[in-house]
């Protein structure tokens, strides 16, 4: 029956590929010659369970943590030569606070040396694109918590990056702000068909945004399925009733459940 | 504390209430009522002989006679200026050093026993070695007071920047930003805070050590010069309304540093 419903795997052209990474944390190996290709222009989540590292993967693929062996290549060149955009799960200790939200969105621009009227431009354009209003002068501290990671993600857009990593977006958010901020999301994405790693702790969350859900096993980390999702967007809440919907979350929680007895 | 927080929160400061103070605005000034009127019932009581305690009126008005034709007024303004000019001196050269040992832990383990012990001596046990080396100059008491400032303003800094939230530097760097840019944009900022608590630790105490420093060694101006020999001759009521200016000087700088702190450190606690 649940392998009737479920989709076939599929083959995609890689985009960010990663062979044989290792990591150890204290003698104790979290990824053991782990492989993984990951698709251009789709938005990937990455969902295990507790302690797998998910975060620690999308970490190493953008270069925050260093790695014992292997390589990661985004778009055929080695990662670290890839404009890299990064959300953190908690905005306010990724944010700069001394910084007003249009100081904070503008910052990887700044670092390029781009001037100032150009970066402004540049921020207005997304803000137009994505129909976003803020009051960019207000210090960052004084927006809520959905803005604030709102700031955050734009920040990480600002740049024109090749990938966007993003380490549970969501998870210091209220429910109604979490709502608001994935739809901004989804937003973002079909503008762009940025290439999109997002990591969850949620699994209907997990299906809801993805067209590949990555499911991971717990250590030392494997693959345990690349599930595909091709439900189209814009995608609202009314298709969590949706039976494919219903279909995929069902087959990825099943092979959750058979890691967790494992 | 609300006078400063009227000054920050950025609200249009022009509507300033006018209305009959409340009682709640007053209690800031019950403690210094109750004292002034303690000060006045011991010395009106003659429990403390008149020649160790004159009156708070007679206290406050010689203060003004000696602030308008005296010499306080030249004297407060010698101590304020060596207690600005050790400042300065300290926190020009602190903060830098700060900053470069925190953005270096290695360094600053290593530096670590030294600074902690400096900072732990008593400043006034050096009072002797800095006159074998500065002889009984007017430098010397800056010098010493500068010293104290230093090591205060640099053991703050470095470990400002060494609390400096990881996550902000990795942000920076995942931006792409070179080790010179996350040291400018990111640990410079972070370590303000808490270079702060160094800058505001390091006026009072250069205010302390310049004060004591005018005691002894062998100064003819400024406060601690004045209180030492209202003691010494007995000019009780000169001792007194000096130690009142110690005070005030000591109390306003205070609290321009905690309004500068919150002007400029917008962000601490938020």
């Amino acid at each position: 029956m649940m392998t009737a419903t479920a989709p076939p795997e599929v083959v995609d052209e890689s985009f960010i590929a990663v062979r044989g990474l290792s990591k150890a944390f204290g003698g104790q190996a979290l990824y053991a010659s782990f492989d993984l290709d990951l698709p251009k222009g789709k938005l990937t989540t990455i969902f295990g369970p507790n302690g797998c590292g998910k975060s620690t993967l999308i970490n190493m693929m953008s270069g925050l943590i260093d790695f014992d062996a292997g390589s990661v290549e985004i778009g055929g060149q080695d990662f670290r030569a890839a404009r890299i955009g990064y959300v953190f799960q908690n905005y306010r200790d990724s944010l700069f606070p001394w910084c007003s939200a249009l100081e904070n969105i503008e910052y990887p621009l700044k670092l390029r040396g781009i001037s100032r009227s150009v970066q402004r431009f540049r921020v207005e354009a997304l803000l137009a694109q994505f129909e976003i209003t803020l009051d960019l002068n207000r210090p960052i501290y004084e927006l809520s918590g959905g803005q604030q990671q709102l700031v955050a993600i734009l920040r990480a857009l600002v740049a024109n990056p090749e990938v966007l990593f993003l380490d549970e977006p969501f998870s210091a958010l209220d429910y109604e702000m979490t709502l608001y901020i994935r739809d901004k999301l989804q937003t973002v994405f079909m503008e762009t068909g940025l290439t999109t790693v997002l990591v969850s702790h949620d699994l209907e969350e997990a299906v809801y945004l993805a067209d590949r859900i990555l499911l991971l096993s717990k250590r030392p980390t494997r693959i345990v399925e690349l599930i595909s999702y091709e439900t189209p967007r814009p995608r609202t809440t009314d298709i969590m009733s949706d039976p494919q919907f219903v279909a995929v979350k069902a087959h990825a929680l099943e092979l959750f459940r058979r890691e967790m007895q494992r | 504390m609300s006078a400063t927080d009227i000054l920050i929160d950025g609200k249009p400061r022009g509507y300033a209430k006018i209305a009959v103070p409340s009682a709640t605005t007053l209690l800031p000034l019950v403690g210094p009522v109750v004292f002034i009127l303690a000060w006045w019932l011991i010395s009106a009581s003659h429990v403390v002989r008149a020649v160790l305690l004159p009156s708070p009126l007679a206290t406050f008005a010689y203060l003004g006679d000696a602030l308008v034709h005296g010499t306080m007024l030249a004297d407060t303004i010698v101590t304020l200026t060596r207690t600005l000019e050790a400042f300065a001196i300290g926190a020009v050269l602190g903060v830098p050093v700060g900053v470069a040992f925190g953005s270096n832990e290695r360094l600053y383990r290593s530096i670590e026993f030294l600074v902690d012990f400096f900072r732990s001596m008593p400043a006034s046990a050096l009072i002797p070695l800095f006159i074998l080396f500065f002889g009984i100059t007017d430098i010397n008491k800056v010098a010493i007071a500068a010293f104290s400032v230093f090591l205060i303003v640099t053991f703050n800094s470095a470990y400002g920047v060494m609390n400096a939230k990881k996550s902000r530097i990795l942000a920076a760097k995942v931006m792409g930003a070179t080790p010179f840019q996350i040291f400018r944009d990111v640990l410079l900022l972070e370590s303000l805070p808490q270079t702060f608590v160094g800058l505001r630790n390091g006026i009072s105490t250069s205010l302390v050590i310049v004060v004591v420093a005018e005691m002894f060694i062998g100064a003819d101006q400024g406060l601690g010069h004045r209180i030492i020999e209202g003691e010494q001759i007995l000019h009780v009521t000169d001792m007194y309304a000096s130690i009142v200016v110690a005070g005030i000087v000591g109390y306003l700088l205070n609290v321009l540093f905690m309004v500068a702190d919150k002007r400029l450190i917008h962000w601490n606690g938020k």
